[in-house]
């Protein structure tokens, strides 16, 4: 079994509790292609894990099994200490694991607090027949999980566009909102997927800060794809480098700017 | 008041009460439109099964009674009981549920992620499947349909009176008030409260939440842990709740037979004049075509053209519309970013 009780304590102090999720030996297949080849690595609760490296790597690839909408081949997936069954990607939710896409996923007809409001869609638990009634449980459940929606836009800073349809918003702000939903299902890890893809700086910075302080805040632990070398530097307590599917290092941010694989696959080397 | 101009406002009034229940098939459409891209060329038959299986539940027909003499020489018909209007109704949108949870099931599960036509060609085998069902289950003969409350409280027939006698002054010696079926104001009542339900739930409870989701974004639905199989099962089963109201009024109307399964076909202009995502868009499309295929009759058809305009009037002017505005009065915009 895992060792659960260990943690280590960040270059900035905070205190990283027992594994999380742990990935043993993660192989998967489309078709003939080896998307990820036997790869392990772990997560620990209260960090920022990034999982980096060129296109084509398998880093989305790897997040789609963490999130179930992939099943891999081979290998199994540990949740919270508990070998994991292959799972349909709501039944993953259910279980705590919050994500955003990397070409935003959001409900385009409905607004932001709406927009926000599904992500609290595994909090409530009254059945049809309360529902339809609207009194009662149901009434309470709205109220109390409303309350929690209200403050994750503020968090965000996003209260401006509270009742504007998502459709209509710039990039960035989508961006935001879906972290928003995601955030609002208090999830127990939150996978963010290219969250500063397609930005400026300026936007860049705002998402940083925003996932730092979701991190500090909340104590959520966060796992994340990201392109940008020196904004993952900056964000990660730890590393997972992969290229052509396979993990070629993992560490912390120092240990991985050293090594020679990690410098190769980004810099291009002749492969013989 | 001319005469002539009031004969025009009880056509008028008669064009919305049969727009109404266009309307009410329109509806179960755009439900599963919306929810899943799935055209459901089986909606007029649902009607139709659910009509049937609500008079076969309240006069205590045996189901596949042809089926179960032929197979063991009996001669079994009815159950020898007449059940309570409440009770069958109840009992039919038990079957509807069930009806929706095997369709998901066998049908369209295997189906996922699959052509939009395909998903439209399942629907007519569906549709075909389906009236097979009803006939052996049920027989084939042109039944009545009643529903009764209590004593004197049934759906009623036959023109209302109370509009006709308040109306009668308005005109001269020969106009006797207007004259409007007393069913068709049952139906615009019941539909308009089933309409402001359908509208209450999908936005303002879990589910109706859950539902709008799925209709925007399968992938991003299912990541905030929306299951859509139960999504799309109770998308079908109020399909089939709206398919039994609909089966009742037509079928209270023009008696429970195997052409009910056609109005679907009249759904069609609505849905193209309404837009195939938007429930007001069906209550407003219905209503359009319902008063225009009548005042187009009662003033330039029949005087002019030699009448009988109504059955093609409904899908010259949704032609006219898929040129003008193919997405219909208010569906969603469709643009192509290159």
């Amino acid at each position: 079994m895992l060792d659960q009780s260990e943690g280590y304590t960040t270059a900035d102090g905070r205190k990283i509790g027992p594994v999380v999720m742990e990935m043993k030996n993660i192989t998967l297949r489309f078709g003939g292609v080896e998307a990820i080849k036997d790869i392990s690595f772990d997560i620990r609760e209260g960090e920022i894990r990034a999982i980096i490296g060129p296109n084509g790597a398998g880093k989305s690839s790897m997040l789609n099994v963490i999130s179930g909408f992939y099943v891999p081949q081979e290998g199994q997936v540990f949740y919270q200490g508990q070998p994991r069954p292959p799972m349909k990607p709501y039944q993953v939710a259910r279980q705590g694991i919050a994500r955003t896409f990397q070409n935003i996923a959001l409900f385009e007809g409905m607004t932001v607090l709406d927009n926000v409001m599904t992500g609290r869609l595994t909090h409530m638990k009254t059945g049809l027949f309360w529902q339809s009634m609207w009194k009662g449980r149901a009434e309470t459940e709205e109220t109390v999980n409303r309350e929690v929606a209200e403050k994750i836009i503020d968090f965000l800073e996003i209260q401006a566009i509270r009742k504007t349809p998502v459709a209509r918003l710039p990039y960035g702000l989508k961006k935001r909102v879906e972290l928003a939903r995601a955030l609002a299902a208090e999830p127990s890890l939150l996978l963010l997927d290219e969250p500063m893809a397609g930005m400026n700086v300026e936007e860049k910075e705002d998402m940083s800060r925003f996932i730092l302080d979701v991190n500090d805040e909340f104590g959520t632990t966060i796992a994340l794809i990201e392109h940008d070398m020196g904004v993952v530097m900056d964000l990660s307590d730890r590393v997972v480098v992969m290229d052509y599917g396979k993990k070629i290092g993992d560490g912390t941010p120092d240990e991985v700017r050293g090594n020679q694989d990690v410098i190769d696959a980004y810099l291009g080397v002749a492969h013989d | 008041m001319s005469e002539a101009f009031l004969y025009t406002v009880e056509v008028f009034l008669n064009g919305l009460m049969a727009g109404v229940l266009y309307a009410l098939v329109a509806l179960g459409f755009v439900l599963i439109y919306k929810a899943s891209g799935i055209f459901n060329f089986a909606q007029g038959v649902m009607a139709l099964f659910a009509a049937m299986t609500l008079v076969g539940f309240q006069n205590g027909q045996v189901p596949f009674a042809h089926l179960i003499n032929a197979t063991f020489g009996l001669h079994v018909t009815t159950f020898g009981w007449n059940l309570h209007s409440t009770v069958a109704v109840f009992l039919t949108v038990l079957v509807m549920i069930a009806l929706a949870w095997a369709v998901q099931r066998f049908v369209f599960r295997h189906l996922v992620g699959q052509e939009p036509i395909i998903l439209f060609m399942a629907t007519i085998g569906l549709a075909y499947f389906l009236e097979g069902v009803a006939d052996l289950m049920w027989g084939s003969e042109i039944k009545t349909l009643d529903l009764c409350w209590a004593v004197g409280a049934c759906l009623p027939q036959g023109g209302n009176l109370w509009i006709e006698q308040a109306t009668e002054g308005l005109g001269g010696e020969g106009f006797y008030g207007f004259f409007i079926d007393s069913l068709d104001i049952v139906a615009a009542l019941v539909a308009m409260v089933l309409v402001a339900a359908l509208v209450a739930f999908a936005q303002y409870t879990k589910q109706g939440r859950a539902m709008r989701a799925v209709a925007d974004d399968h992938q991003a639905a299912l990541s905030v842990g929306v299951s859509l199989n139960f999504i799309w099962i109770l998308v079908w089963s109020l399909a089939g709740f709206v398919a039994l109201v609909a089966g009742i009024m037509w079928g209270a109307k023009s008696g429970v037979q195997f052409s009910l399964s056609l109005i679907a076909l009249k759904a069609l202009p609505v849905l193209m004049l309404g837009g195939f995502t938007s429930i007001p868009g069906a209550i407003v499309g219905g209503l359009i075509i319902g008063v225009g295929e009548k005042l187009f009759e009662f003033l330039i058809g029949a005087p002019f053209l030699g009448g009988a305009t109504e059955n093609w009037f409904a899908y010259m002017l949704a032609l006219v519309f898929l040129v003008f505005r193919p997405q219909g009065l208010f569906g969603e915009k469709i643009i192509e970013r290159v």
